[in-house]
């Protein structure tokens, strides 16, 4: 059992992203800390890209702000392994395939493995070219973690029956970022995915308030927030984590 | 050529967000009914024929030709295409295939604009709704084909984010169609982005290579030994080489925009400068530095100021059946005035890379060799911008 399975121990999961070097590794160390005293299941960790396609304008600007902060990926990898030593709970990589494949997927997994990387989510990997990066994953014990469209419909099977860790639900078209309403069926969809492994579910693009985390947490196994809690770095920048350990402690609570 | 997973060699693929696969499905299903439709057919040829001007002519350049001292130089004018430039064939193509898959609503990316103006102009044409990103820098530099946009009801959407310019208006029209996929179809405008994409607009420009091969069969009683074209994506490229690949004895040459210089940074010439990588959908050469952000690069030409290269180019670029050159800034605006001096004919600034190239390569030639250069669009739009090159202030 991967070491995943871990989050969805402790009631409904509640996920939360940052992007490392946004502005500095120092407050990504002090945000990831805050996150999980105040009762974060897993923390996807985002390597900045130039060009994130998948992001909405919260999560593009993180990116934005973290390379114009100079940050690489060796840094990155070198950051995760000192926080490791404090910070047990699952960590997976976000990131875009460019990031992976220039830096050399056996290269990239090998150093996910050693310093304590649990999962890696790719999206702008679908399942039809998951083959460059999936044998290197199952090498080095990583888990690549699959995502669920709304417009996935018959293709739920397929992806489900082959995933692993996880299964990231997108709960609704476009990018990433904050909505108002999510409109999507998203109970036929987990029960889709539910038909076809044992996987746990969890729900992510577009959730921010703890109402909305409630009703996906009543839906799935676990929610992820991710453009919220970068919206407080945006706002707070170095004195952000105090923040994001609020949020997310009132986040967890309401999930329950 | 290409294999059922969408590759030309490793190059190509499918590297999108799980929200757009059953859309770029749905679009090759369909493609491949429509395309042996003969009812599908006859409505683009008609398209292409009365409403666009084809088959566009193959001009014999003699004042070049005498000039340059060399090779005879024939010019592929797809600058006299409704809209000014070869734009124009593959909207039609995308346009009347979106229209069959009961779609309402185009989106496309543009750098020049001429793509955006060729989908402004089907969507206006056909009666869709029409919405075109481009970087906020090309807006500026390319500010008369954003106002032929707006002309033909599109709005036009600039985009701020990265270098603003043809890479971020692309990122920008994935977003939205991730956003809106049901009535909405992506009017890629480039030989790029995830299968099939790269197969149709190949397939929809292939029609300058028939056409310069019946042409020049016509003319010469024999096919030429060089044809050349710009590349920035690479869709009038493609569509100049697609007919001629099996006919080794043709030599295919790409131009690329070297912007200031291939030993700089600000260059556009990806497979000069790039490397393997992966990005907008595809596996290709891009220009990117060794944690694989992309590059911000840099070329006068909007229309091939773009970090990537369509994946068939990589692969002819790998089975080295297709050279690639790069052309500088100077260059191609030499080659610019050069051609309008010398036969009367203004060049789009892309397609004057392929001239640049050509006035260097037809001199080395013997007379009785025969060269085609496509010009891929005309060149009023860039007057302005080299005039400024040149220390003129003008403006529009």
């Amino acid at each position: 059992m991967s070491n995943i399975q871990k989050a969805f121990e402790n009631g409904k999961a509640f996920i939360t992203f940052l992007t490392c070097g946004d502005p500095d590794l120092q407050t990504t160390a002090a945000a990831v800390r805050a996150a999980a005293e105040n009762g974060a299941d897993l923390i996807e960790l985002g390597i900045p890209f130039s060009d994130p396609t998948a992001e909405g304008p919260v999560i593009q600007g993180a990116n934005l702000r973290a390379l114009s902060g100079g940050v690489t990926t060796d840094e990155i990898f070198d950051f995760v392994e000192q926080l490791r030593k404090e910070i047990t709970i699952p960590l997976v990589f976000m990131t875009y395939a460019n990031v992976v494949f220039s830096y050399g997927p056996d290269r990239f997994l090998s150093a996910c493995q050693k310093v304590g990387i649990d999962g890696l989510i790719l999206p702008d990997v679908p399942y039809e070219e998951k083959e460059e990066f999936l044998p290197f994953c199952r090498k080095y014990g990583v888990d690549l973690i699959s995502l669920i469209a709304p417009t996935s419909q018959n293709r739920i099977a397929m992806i489900a029956k082959e995933a692993e860790g996880f299964l990231y639900i997108v709960s609704s078209l476009g990018v990433t970022g904050m909505r108002g309403e999510i409109e999507t069926d998203l109970a036929s969809i987990v029960e889709a995915v539910r038909q076809n492994t044992d996987l746990p579910c969890a729900i992510g693009f577009g959730i921010s308030s703890p109402e909305q985390a409630k009703k996906m947490a009543d839906t799935a196994d676990g929610v992820i927030v991710g453009s919220a809690v970068v919206k407080l770095l945006e706002e707070h920048g170095k004195d952000a984590p105090s923040y994001i350990g609020e949020y997310v402690k009132v986040m967890k609570k309401a999930i329950g | 050529m290409t294999n059922p997973n969408g590759r030309f060699g490793i190059h190509g693929g499918q590297y999108i967000p799980e929200t757009l696969m059953n859309a770029v499905i749905e679009l090759e299903e369909a493609y491949n009914h429509y395309k042996k439709d003969p009812e599908f057919n006859r409505e683009l040829t008609e398209l292409l024929n009365e409403y666009a001007g084809r088959p566009s002519r193959l001009y014999y350049a003699q004042k070049m030709t005498e000039d340059l001292g060399g090779a005879k130089i024939y010019l592929k004018r797809e600058d006299l295409n409704h809209t000014g430039a070869h734009k124009i064939n593959n909207v039609l193509g995308q346009a009347l295939l979106a229209k069959k898959m009961g779609k309402t609503r185009l989106i496309a990316e543009t750098g020049a604009g001429q793509h955006g103006v060729a989908t402004a102009t089907a969507a206006a044409l056909m009666n869709m709704e029409c919405v075109v990103f481009m970087g906020e820098k090309d807006t500026e530099r390319q500010a008369l084909n954003v106002y032929r946009m707006r002309l033909l009801g599109a709005k036009v959407i600039p985009v701020k984010t990265g270098t603003a310019t043809l890479k971020d208006a692309c990122s920008a029209a994935f977003r939205e169609w991730t956003t809106r996929i049901q009535d909405t179809h992506y009017c890629l405008g480039s030989v790029m982005g995830p299968h099939p994409f790269p197969t149709i607009v190949r397939d929809f420009q292939s029609v300058i290579s028939k056409e310069i091969k019946e042409q020049i069969l016509a003319k010469e009683g024999r096919l030429p030994d060089a044809v050349l074209a710009c590349v920035g994506g690479g869709s009038n490229a493609i569509g100049s080489f697609y007919h001629f690949i099996e006919d080794k004895e043709v030599r295919l040459i790409g131009c690329e925009a070297a912007g200031r210089g291939v030993d700089t940074f600000e260059t556009a010439a990806t497979i000069a400068t790039g490397k393997l990588g992966i990005f907008h959908g595809m596996k290709s050469y891009f220009c990117q530095d060794k944690y694989g952000q992309i590059a911000p690069v840099y070329s006068i030409s909007a229309g091939l100021d773009y970090p990537g290269v369509g994946p068939e180019h990589a692969y002819l670029h790998d089975t080295g059946r297709a050279e690639y050159v790069p052309i500088t800034d100077d260059e191609a605006v030499n080659a610019f005035e050069y051609l309008a001096r010398t036969e009367g004919i203004i060049p789009a600034i892309e397609s004057a890379h392929a001239v640049a190239y050509a006035i260097k390569l037809a001199p080395t030639m013997d007379k009785d060799k025969i060269m085609v250069i496509t010009i891929s669009g005309r060149g009023d739009k860039d007057c302005a911008a080299i005039a400024r090159y040149r220390g003129e202030d003008l403006h529009e």
